[in-house]
């Protein structure tokens, strides 16, 4: 078991450094061998109406000059100890983890990723927990209930959830359920969780069901799928030959079995969920990540969007991370091997 | 009557296809102390009869008649509560492959413990001593460090152990074991069967063995029955029907029993053929197409079911030849043949 975690503490690990690395080469490397001067790659920092001198400048500064291998070290070394950027006119301290300065704001990117985070947490979270539970819980229902109406009426839905994007069906709820009946806040609304747990979740509702209902459908489908395998399982029929009964026939034997592929699955969508994060974030107006990456690409801010990669990709590999090492505890075939 | 009176039961399963007819009147009795054998090739209906008894086709689609009398009380017409609140506890049984049988996800001990706790209304840490003390009593070494692991880190022999001891832990008064040794090697299997023995003697319960080989059962049993597509074809005490058999399905199962020193194909009096169709039956003997003898008894073989008749104190056959055209076959053409085996 300890071999086992340490394994994948040092796969994390591997897996966050190459990201690093291929996120600096699709940024930073690529542009420059596709022919963007470090001139080019400076001038974004200074504005407009630089003089070529002073661009020049400042992409020494930056150290566009350097080798690739130095520029990534300074990367590196930015993250874990800060960096200091020197535009000629006055020199900005970046402190640690530094993932880059803004050319158009002027501000590092940590912070504003710091205070979006909570934003794109909350709305992770909360739709992972409703789509978890509605998803899993519609899914055992209906496999129990296979050919009746509920589990016809519920899998024709899940079968649209899995089809309908996020814009369509967050534009036809805010449309419903904002403007129309008035029953959640319009698009925008955030407030923080400690200012008001309960204005939080209100203003989240929607947002939530939105992007968990793209989600629940895939889990719904999956764990029916599941569980209809599962039930028929030998060992099933041996807990019913103990006596058991039927409920803990199927929570305890039948779903227990069946959790263990959707657990995956959950780990592998949670680290995903941040591209649905996106989408719901500009549906919705939301001030998360998501939200800041549309924004940072329409103005071609290469640090922020980097900042936000760097970010997502984090997410994932700690995603699967924990979801790998809780795989260990609920299947005990893993530990082994 | 019986401590397990099974009268005429018949279960059939709707499908798309026909009605499977995979149990079709069968009656059988069994006592406390007592050994029943059931014999049949795959797919004779041994598995549904067992399920049957113990009301686990409820809730699915198969359709039940007859009935099932357990200790006086009957089963068939008993509520789905209380026919579970019997499973476990008054009635337990042992399947074929340990592996698929156990859950993957909890260790041998938490699958015992349930086992127990569901009818007895002890701590956890009661049940755990006694699901400790089953181990030991199946055989199990090391039974209190054991009682953690799972059971795909068991043998196969182990695992049906742990099986045995789960079927076991609230001392049914019937237990009954399907195929308990098939997925087995031999020498575990000789041990399975000794340990079946020994535990039966012990708990003084009621014990039916299901099988597709007559040899496991001979020795172990007090009577056999011995089905065909549904039905029983022959049914008496095991002297009877494993030294004096008349039925010539009971004879073809003796020809092609499994032995270590021959090849299957070298058994030599093999059945031909393949298991009836449950949906559409032969007509007249289920047997004839594939009975050697079926000429012998001209067009009753294939117009008129023969009817279950006692031939001698209680030994029962299917077969429309007479019964000393039975005996004369016997003791003439087949017994020398199988005695060169
Ligand atoms: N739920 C079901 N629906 C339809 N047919 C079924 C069902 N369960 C069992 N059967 C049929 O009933 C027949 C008898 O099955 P059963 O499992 O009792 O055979 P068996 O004698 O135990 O064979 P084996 O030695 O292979 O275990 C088979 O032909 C099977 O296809
Ligand atoms: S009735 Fe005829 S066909 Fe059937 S077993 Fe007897 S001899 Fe064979
Ligand atoms: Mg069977």
């Amino acid at each position: 078991m300890l071999t086992y975690i340490i394994r994948r503490l040092i796969g994390a690990f591997a897996m966050l450094v190459v990201i690093s690395m291929v996120t600096f080469g699709i940024f930073y490397v690529v542009p420059q061998w596709a022919g963007a001067t470090p001139e080019a790659m400076a001038s974004r920092y200074v504005g407009r109406a630089a003089t070529p001198e002073t661009v020049h400048l400042v992409a020494e500064r930056l150290g566009f000059y350097d080798p690739v291998v130095v520029q990534y070290g300074n990367f590196v070394k930015g993250l874990f100890a800060g960096a200091q950027y020197d535009y000629g006119a006055g020199v900005e301290h970046c402190p640690a983890p530094c993932f880059g300065y803004s050319f158009i704001t002027g501000q590092p990117v940590w912070p504003d990723l710091l205070d979006r985070l909570p934003v794109t947490f909350s709305l992770a979270i909360g739709a992972a927990l409703i789509w978890v539970v509605a998803g899993v819980a519609v899914g055992v229902l209906s496999a129990l209930r296979r050919g009746s109406f509920f589990d016809r009426l519920t899998m024709g839905t899940a079968l649209a959830g899995v089809s309908l994007p996020i814009f369509f069906t967050g534009m036809i709820s805010l449309v419903v359920f904002s403007y129309g009946l008035g029953w959640t806040p319009p698009g925008g609304a955030w407030t923080d969780f400690s200012e008001n747990p309960a204005e939080w979740a209100y203003n989240l509702l929607l947002p939530w069901i939105t992007l968990a209902f793209l989600f629940a459908a895939t889990y719904a489908r999956l764990t029916r799928a599941g569980m209809l395998e599962t039930m028929g399982e030998d060992y099933i029929r041996t807990a019913r030959a103990k006596g058991l009964r039927e409920r803990q026939v199927v929570v305890k034997h039948g779903l227990r079995a069946t959790l263990t592929p959707i657990l995956t699955l959950f780990g592998i969508d949670f680290g995903l969920l941040i591209g649905g994060a996106i989408l719901t974030e500009t549906t919705y107006t939301l001030p998360g990540l998501g939200q800041y990456a549309i924004l940072a690409i329409r103005t071609q801010d290469m640090p922020q969007v980097m900042g936000v990669v760097l970010v997502a990709a984090m997410f994932v590999v700690i995603a699967s991370l924990v979801v790998d090492l809780l795989y260990a505890v609920v299947d005990p075939r893993v530990r082994l091997s | 009557m019986s401590f397990l009176d099974v009268k005429d039961l018949k279960i059939h399963f709707p499908t798309d296809d026909g009605l499977v007819k995979s149990v079709d009147g069968l009656s059988f009795g069994v006592e406390r102390g007592k050994t029943l054998g059931i014999v049949g090739e795959s797919g004779s209906g041994k598995s549904v009869t067992s399920l049957g008894i113990l009301g686990l086709h409820k809730g699915g689609r198969a359709r039940l008649s007859g009935e099932i009398w357990l200790d006086g009380e009957e089963l068939i017409g008993a509520s789905t509560e209380h026919v579970r609140s019997l499973r476990g506890k008054k009635m337990a049984m042992i399947f074929q492959d340990p592996l698929s049988s156990m859950h993957p996800y909890y260790t041998v001990g938490q699958q015992i413990i349930e086992a127990y706790r569901i009818h007895n209304d002890v701590s956890k840490q009661v049940a755990r001593k006694h699901a400790v003390d089953m181990l030991g009593r199946v055989g199990i070494p090391e039974p209190a460090r054991r009682v953690d692991s799972y059971p795909h880190e068991f043998s196969g022999g182990m695992r049906q152990r742990a099986m045995i001891a789960m079927a076991l832990s609230c001392d049914p008064e019937l237990l009954i074991a399907d195929e308990p040794t098939t997925a087995l090697d031999v020498t575990v299997q000789a041990q399975i069967l000794d340990l079946m023995r020994d535990l039966q003697r012990e708990f003084n319960s009621a014990l039916i063995i299901i099988t597709h080989d007559l040899g496991v059962v001979a020795e172990l049993s007090d009577d056999i029955l011995v089905m065909y597509g549904g039905k029983c074809v022959e049914y008496g005490s095991a002297e009877d029907v494993f030294y004096r058999p008349e039925h010539p399905y009971t004879w073809g199962l003796l020809g092609s029993m499994p032995r270590l020193d021959r090849e299957p194909t070298e058994r030599l009096l093999p059945i031909k053929g393949s298991p009836p169709s449950l949906i559409n039956v032969p007509p007249g003997c289920a047997f004839h197409p594939r009975c050697p003898y079926a000429e012998r008894t001209g067009d009753k073989a294939t117009t008129e079911v023969p009817a279950l008749a006692e031939t001698e104190g209680g030994h029962l056959v299917r077969c429309h030849m007479s019964r000393e055209e039975r005996r004369g076959l016997w003791e003439n053409e087949i017994k020398p043949v199988l005695e060169t085996q």
